[in-house]
């Protein structure tokens, strides 16, 4: 979390504009996010809808990592740029985007971080208790989520990355305490200092530890030591992460022209984990070619959504997080989380 | 699917907390064609999730505002803005049956039913949603298909019995009920409706028919107290001579101000009076009180009602008599709040802090900007399948705070209609 809760009061002013949220996640919460400190690596219709989201609830700082220049094809799925080209032109997706979410809420710091995510060192991210990485190839991302590791200070690191109608989101908090409610059970004193706990509920709450792994450690797992129901999604975005990483291209730049090499990957990729080919769906590895970069806005609001809440979990050590991946797929519906390694059953 | 989207007219109920993340939504997943309702205004505490509108909107129509602030980044599309309720005689079937879907952003039963009704007769089809905290859900209804809205009973909105508000109350709520709907609105409400209190003194003699009324040229302090001791005092006693009644329950302790506030009865003097004629008029102002998540002690909370009576009283008179609690009203609120946590202490019940009391008292929803932007676009992935009539596909989504089967996000295939639904069964005439 960021630097603990402390003394002062919110003000009246974070309290009129803070209300209803603290009715859900308790003024200590609030006092928590207000001291925590946010990099965001990639801005594209995923993050910006993450970063509008902890805008609102009230984080300390948000700085923003992203030097491209802002092109015609990033107004599609970003309802931060404004269609003036006299605003936006020559200016970075970061500076655009950070103007616009200035304005969701005075009380943030919202700024750019110029910079390249696969160069940064341990002393700049310390500034920062969560870093979030999006459109990242897999080396940048094992780099970032090593270097987290390596820190004393304990700092949270998220993945997301959306392909058209389907998404992934990667946790690890490494280790982790958090209040749980349990239902059931005698009010406690505790309660007494989460207001909107003893009122909507009456539960216990408990303390619980948990520990994350790195995303080396997560991917390496062998397929065959996973259940038989995880989710699909998991195996293919594996595959294209590795054709990606062998080929040397940017995150989505892939086409369906690329299938034949992916399927003789994925070939590949299963006798050495021991797992059936039919596990991977052909069509389901088209849908991820054929993505490329392209988001459904749709989509973008419920993983950026979603990781907004785990932000705000994390940050303020209340509720149990996602343990460690999470996957949408707008074809089924369904949203799942998947434990990878799986935690052993007591 | 771009076409069909493209070419789509669609209604949009409600520019709310799910409507301000629906319309972007909308807007970036090329709708071009879209009508929005809402009859509200901005106030501050939306702000936290409303995120099309600013500070500088507060009082402005949610409808023209938030049309407004999507045509900075989508110039091109076509945006009706009506600040209006849906329920208006002008929204109308004729009016319904121009859109390809209708799509609900609403926080009442009322008008969810309203427009449920509206789309069956205007053969519409609805995709509905709600959130409260954490919660939130999508449903699709399209008539003859699947259920409508109204297929399988809504849990009516909870209310409790009279006995249990006026005579033994035993959680925190009962006492809120009592304090808004009995107390408050005895003394500054309608004085023609009906009311529970008990309006007879202890002294039979007295000419008095209602004790609630002040006594000419009565002094204001004095009349607080005369108040106090009858609703926490003499009424409690009187509640504890049947004995019946206490068989079983533990029995309230009757509590007057000689011994929660002694100072106050000797020394009739007003309190602290900081009192400044622009701002609005606060117990806990006059008091230095400032911290509304503070819960208070029976002594404090019997000076914040005595102060929040009297200031009524010199303040505000003109407004006794036509008052109806509103949670956005500070002294009310103080008010109601103390009364409740004096009546709570006398029943053994757990006091709270004004901030706890005003969303029962409100009956505040929870609300967070994450859960409506997840709601907002499960709305708009069901949008789509029913402008391609790809009805198969329908889902009833939920989203869960807590996983059920590794799931947060829900897909549930919808039941067909209910044959004896009294609003969409072919059975009865829709008019």
């Amino acid at each position: 979390g960021g630097g603990g809760a402390e003394e002062e009061e919110l003000t009246a002013q974070e309290t009129a504009l803070y209300d209803r949220q603290i009715r859900v996640w308790g003024v200590d919460a609030q006092k928590r996010l207000s001291k925590a400190h946010v990099l965001v690596c990639g801005v594209n219709g995923t993050t910006i809808e993450f970063c509008k989201n902890i805008v609102l609830a009230g984080v300390g700082s948000l700085s923003l990592m992203d030097d491209h220049i802002v092109t015609e094809d990033d107004l599609n799925s970003n309802f931060l740029i404004p269609h003036d080209e006299s605003v936006y032109g020559g200016k970075s997706r970061a500076e655009v985007c950070c103007e616009s979410l200035k304005d969701f809420n005075p009380m943030v710091r919202v700024a750019v971080a110029k910079g390249d995510p696969s160069l940064i060192d341990g002393t700049f991210i310390d500034r920062f208790d969560i870093i979030v990485l999006s459109r990242a190839s897999l080396k940048t991302k094992l780099f970032i989520n090593d270097n987290c590791r390596k820190r004393s200070k304990h700092i949270a690191f998220y993945s997301v990355d959306c392909k058209d109608s389907c998404g992934e989101i990667f946790v690890d908090l490494q280790n982790h305490s958090y209040l749980q409610k349990k239902p059931g059970g005698e009010p406690e004193q505790q309660e007494l200092k989460y207001p909107s706990l003893q009122y909507y509920n009456l539960n216990r709450i408990d303390c619980i530890y948990i520990w994350f792994v790195s995303i080396q450690e997560a991917i390496s797992v062998p397929w065959k030591d996973l259940s038989k129901k995880t989710t699909k999604l998991y195996y293919a975005m594996r595959v294209l992460e590795s054709y990606e990483s062998s080929e040397g291209r940017d995150p989505g730049e892939t086409s369906l022209s690329d299938l034949p090499a992916v399927l003789a990957l994925r070939k590949d990729m299963c006798d050495r984990m021991s797992l059936d080919e039919s596990r991977i769906p052909t069509s389901l590895l088209e849908r991820l070619l054929a993505a490329g970069k392209k988001e459904h806005p749709p989509v973008c609001a419920i993983l950026g959504g979603i990781l907004g809440q785990e932000v705000i979990k994390s940050i303020s050590c209340k509720g149990d997080p996602i343990k460690n991946f999470f996957y949408y797929d707008a074809a089924d519906g369904k949203g799942a989380m998947e434990d990878i390694p799986p935690t052993p059953e007591d | 699917s771009e076409e069909a989207v493209k070419a789509a007219k669609v209604l949009m109920v409600g520019a709310g907390g799910i409507g301000c993340e629906l319309l972007k939504t909308l807007a970036l997943s090329g709708f071009s064609d879209i009508h929005v309702i809402d009859l509200d205004t901005i106030e501050v505490s939306n702000l936290n999730r409303q995120f099309l509108f600013r500070k500088s909107h507060v009082g402005q129509s949610k409808a023209h505002v938030a049309r407004d602030a999507i045509l900075k980044f989508r110039p091109n599309i076509n945006i009706e803005s009506h600040h209006a309720n849906v329920k208006d005689a002008q929204f109308n079937v004729d009016f319904f049956k121009q859109f390809n879907v209708v799509l609900n952003g609403l926080d009442n039963l009322d008008a969810r039913r309203h427009v449920n009704r509206l789309c069956l007769a205007a053969e519409v089809p609805l995709v509905e949603s709600g959130t409260t905290g954490f919660l939130g859900q999508v449903t699709v209804h399209v008539k003859g298909k699947t259920e409508c809205y109204e297929c399988q009973p809504k849990p009516i909105p909870k209310s409790y019995p009279v006995c249990t508000i006026t005579s033994t109350p035993s959680k925190f709520v009962h006492c809120i009920v009592w304090a808004k709907e009995l107390l408050f609105a005895k003394l500054f409400g309608d004085k023609n409706q009906d009311n529970d209190l008990n309006v007879h003194s202890k002294d039979g003699s007295s000419s008095k028919l209602d004790v609630f009324e002040r006594d000419v040229d009565e002094d204001l302090d004095q009349y607080a107290q005369r108040i106090y001791d009858h609703v926490f005092g003499y009424n409690i006693e009187v509640a504890l001579e049947n004995e019946e009644t206490w068989k079983n329950r533990r029995r309230p302790n009757p509590v007057y101000i000689r011994d929660t506030l002694p100072e106050a009865v000797k020394q009739n003097g007003s309190s602290w009076d900081c009192s400044n004629d622009h701002e609005e008029p606060s117990a806990m102002a006059s008091l230095g009180l400032t911290n509304p998540q503070e819960i208070w002690t029976l002594a404090e909370n019997s000076r914040v009602l005595l102060e929040a009576f009297k200031l009524f009283f010199e303040k505000r008179e003109k407004e006794i008599g036509n008052l109806v609690f509103d949670k956005d009203d500070q002294l009310a609120v103080e008010f109601v709040t103390a009364a409740a946590n004096i009546r709570a202490h006398s029943f053994g019940i757990p006091l709270h802090s004004l901030f706890e009391a005003k969303g029962v008292a409100g009956n505040i929803v929870h609300a967070v900007a994450t859960t409506n932007a997840i709601i907002a676009g499960l709305i708009v992935i069901e949008a789509i399948k029913v402008l391609q009539d790809d009805y198969k596909n329908y889902r009833m989504t939920y989203c869960l705070e807590h996983p059920t089967k590794k799931l947060l996000l829900m897909p549930v295939e919808p039941f067909e209609p209910n044959p004896s639904c009294y609003v969409c069964s072919e059975v009865f005439c829709t008019v």
